[in-house]
């Protein structure tokens, strides 16, 4: 396909793997933050051309597998409102809640409508002027500007009867929480390819500063993905640790301006979000500045907002940190299945779980 | 936690993929257990005074009806059509049952019925019995259609999945998801302006065609619901036997390429209409190619895949890179992802 295929080449790819190779001298264990490149990782079969001694931990950035049962709920409540269209994208349908998901409740009558993009949900509230439109906003940066212009826009058009419940999550503080949890084992780091797009590299240098690990903001492509690797063991073998960007034909060093403005404007904040599988991280969840209430389901609705607990057997916390791989974890294939997630990893196709129980198994 | 959820029918059942097949057998298999359901091939299997006759049924509720490449009509006519000839039937007469909304134009039903005749007509089958129910508005979606189908086995033949066989090569007689991607993008509540057709086709002149030159076939089955990747799942669970794929050799639209990939949506599993899977032995493979490709609607056939004795049950694909992965069945509707 056209500007893809010169990305999948498979000369190269052997060209890369060899290289690779040849610095793996020791146990290595390189961490994916994103989802995006989870799902790449297992479509391609990457691990399996790898070196055994060279492990990809698959980190916390698929923003679907994280969002909290109790969040989940939230939705549940507001979808069942009277008057309510609930509208998401599509993968966020199957996350269970503590008693069930959207697609369910789609089939007891709620009405749950799957967007390709809040302007889409924005629509439905302009014709459907007797409605409330619901729009569930989650993912990390690369989501984001596109929800705070939406808001920016029903504020333009004074649409009234449209609302944002805000999920949005930003991966910086997540990555300063497993780097700082006492038994993570990384060597170094893929930086998320699209959140870098929107907030640039500048973010990241703590992480070659600070704790002295190396990052490679990656694209999505395989030959991207090894191209990726191949410069953070490139790092480790010269001692370096740098922040390095091999995305440049999409990541600017400092984002887009634009996007990051309107971030900026809507939203601010929170003091802490709660994530699926890593508890409670400080300023890792953003809401809606007090200035766009109007557009705030949390604030419009009344919401159970209950905390609930992972299930006690799950592990997906110590699969995020890269301490156990999702084959050790009990529940495994078991009790956990995508037909029947429990733990948060085996919800979506970018969770690490799921990939290896969808592409991994083969292997 | 899913207890009462798994009470209650979602759409997830009606993907095609395990979600169904696991309601199919709970539900209806197990009520109506008998030897010629059993095999849940898509067409059962009658002895009749030394002949055999093919007899199935399917109903279409698609939306929109009239999508580029096809409508409702045409698409009951070669559905049912293409599950008689993929079986190894010639395919003879069809009924037509349809259960319409009130406030539905008459001129509607007129398009529809004026394209199943031509569909008819061009796959040789007659429609010669049916039925019309009237519902009151929101009972049902504007028109679903069912059609059920009557044919006559080729002597002699006995296909079935359990039937393929180590280094038996996977055919098909042309690109894969159109159908799907057609009407995900008819449905037009994503803004992308691609000009794909469904590949909606009556497949019994090129599967008679194939069955001449190649006698030997072990298999077919055409790809809808589910996709390829779900019929070719099946087939290694019924032959306890590995399908391979090869990645670079799947033909797909560049247009069906680049819409799965801005939705995250994986090909394999995108409904076809007008395709067949072929499992076929080795030597017979070219011949199997060559009469499919000679046929209009195999032009652009091609070998896929072979199956393998390697793990038991397992469909895995040979990536463009030279990884590995398994394709598996798809557990509900797939649904696009995020970012």
């Amino acid at each position: 396909m056209k500007h893809v295929d010169e990305f999948r080449d498979p000369a190269q790819a052997r060209a890369l793997v060899s290289r690779i190779e040849s610095l793996v001298d020791r146990p290595l264990r390189i961490m994916e933050v994103c989802g995006g490149h989870t799902h790449s990782i297992f479509r391609y079969g990457i691990e399996n051309l790898l070196p055994k001694n060279l492990e990809l931990v698959h980190g916390p950035g698929c923003p679907v597998c994280v969002l909290p049962m109790g969040r989940v709920d939230d939705c549940l409540a507001v979808a069942a409102q009277p008057g309510v269209i609930f509208t998401t994208f599509g993968d966020a349908m199957r996350v269970p809640g503590s008693r069930k998901n959207l697609l369910q409740a789609r089939a007891e009558g709620a009405d749950v409508r799957m967007v390709y993009s809040p302007m889409d949900a924005l629509a439905l509230a302009r014709d459907n002027p007797g409605r409330e439109v619901v729009f569930f906003a989650l993912g990390f940066e690369t989501t984001m500007p596109s929800t705070a212009l939406t808001v920016l826009q029903a504020e333009a058009d004074g649409i009234a009867n449209f609302s944002v419940l805000c999920n949005h999550i930003t991966i910086v503080p997540t990555i300063k929480a497993i780097l700082d949890s006492p038994d993570q084992q990384l060597d170094g780091f893929f930086g998320p390819g699209h959140v870098s797009m929107v907030i640039g590299t500048a973010p990241y240098e703590f992480i070659a500063r600070h704790y002295r690990k190396p990052l490679v903001v990656a694209g999505f492509e395989p030959l991207d993905v090894l191209q990726s690797l191949w410069m953070v063991l490139a790092q480790l073998r010269e001692g370096r640790c740098e922040i390095e960007n091999q995305y440049a034909r999409i990541v600017g060093q400092g984002g887009n301006a634009a996007a990051l403005r309107a971030v900026g404007q809507v939203y601010e904040l929170r003091e802490f979000f709660e994530w699926r599988g890593l508890g409670s991280i400080d300023h890792s969840g953003v809401r809606l500045r007090s200035r766009y209430a109007h557009f705030d389901a949390e604030r419009k609705f009344a919401l159970p907002n209950v905390r609930i607990a992972d299930p006690k057997a799950c592990q997906c916390g110590e699969v995020l940190k890269g301490v156990i791989k999702p084959r050790q974890c009990k529940l495994f294939g078991t009790a956990c299945t995508p037909q029947t997630p429990v733990g948060a990893l085996m919800v979506s196709s970018e969770g690490a779980c799921a990939a290896y129980y969808q592409y991994g198994r083969a292997a | 936690m899913n207890d009462r959820a798994a009470r209650t029918v979602t759409l997830a059942h009606g993907g095609g993929g395990r979600a169904m097949k696991d309601l199919v057998d709970e539900v209806f298999v197990a009520a109506f257990k008998n030897e010629f359901l059993s095999p849940l091939e898509d067409q059962a299997r009658l002895p009749l005074n030394g002949e055999r006759l093919a007899f199935t049924t399917d109903s279409y509720v698609v939306d929109p009806l009239f999508f580029p490449g096809g409508d409702i009509g045409k698409l009951a006519v070669c559905g049912t059509v293409n599950d008689l000839a993929v079986g190894g039937a010639l395919p003879l007469y069809l009924s037509c049952a349809v259960i319409i909304e009130e406030g539905v134009p008459v001129e509607l039903l007129q398009r529809v019925a004026a394209s199943m005749a031509r569909s008819a007509q061009a796959a040789g089958v007659q429609i010669v019995t049916g039925d019309t129910k009237v519902v009151p508005r929101g009972a049902c979606d504007k028109l679903f259609v069912t059609t059920t189908g009557i044919g006559m086995m080729r002597p002699g033949l006995e296909l079935g999945a359990h039937r393929a066989g180590p280094g038996d090569v996977v055919l098909v007689n042309g690109v894969l998801g159109d159908h799907g991607a057609a009407i995900l993008c008819a449905r037009g509540d994503m803004a992308l302006d691609t000009p794909i057709e469904s590949d909606c086709a009556p497949l019994n002149g090129l599967i008679g065609a194939l069955l001449d030159a190649a006698p030997g076939i072990r298999f077919m089955r055409d790809p809808t619901r589910g996709g390829a990747a779900t019929v070719l799942n099946e087939v290694a669970a019924a032959s306890g036997l590995a399908i391979e794929l090869d990645e670079a050799r799947l033909p797909m639209r560049e247009e069906v390429k680049a819409f799965c990939e801005i939705l995250g949506l994986d090909p394999l599993y995108l409904a076809n209409e007008g395709r067949v899977l072929v499992i076929a032995p080795a030597q017979e493979a070219d011949a199997a190619l060559g009469a499919m490709r000679a046929h209009p609607l195999g032009a652009g056939a091609a070998a896929i895949g072979r199956v393998t004795d390697g793990e038991p049950g397992r469909v895995v694909l040979r990536t463009l890179v030279g990884g590995r992965r398994l394709v598996d069945m798809l557990v509900g509707e797939q649904l696009p992802r995020i970012c």
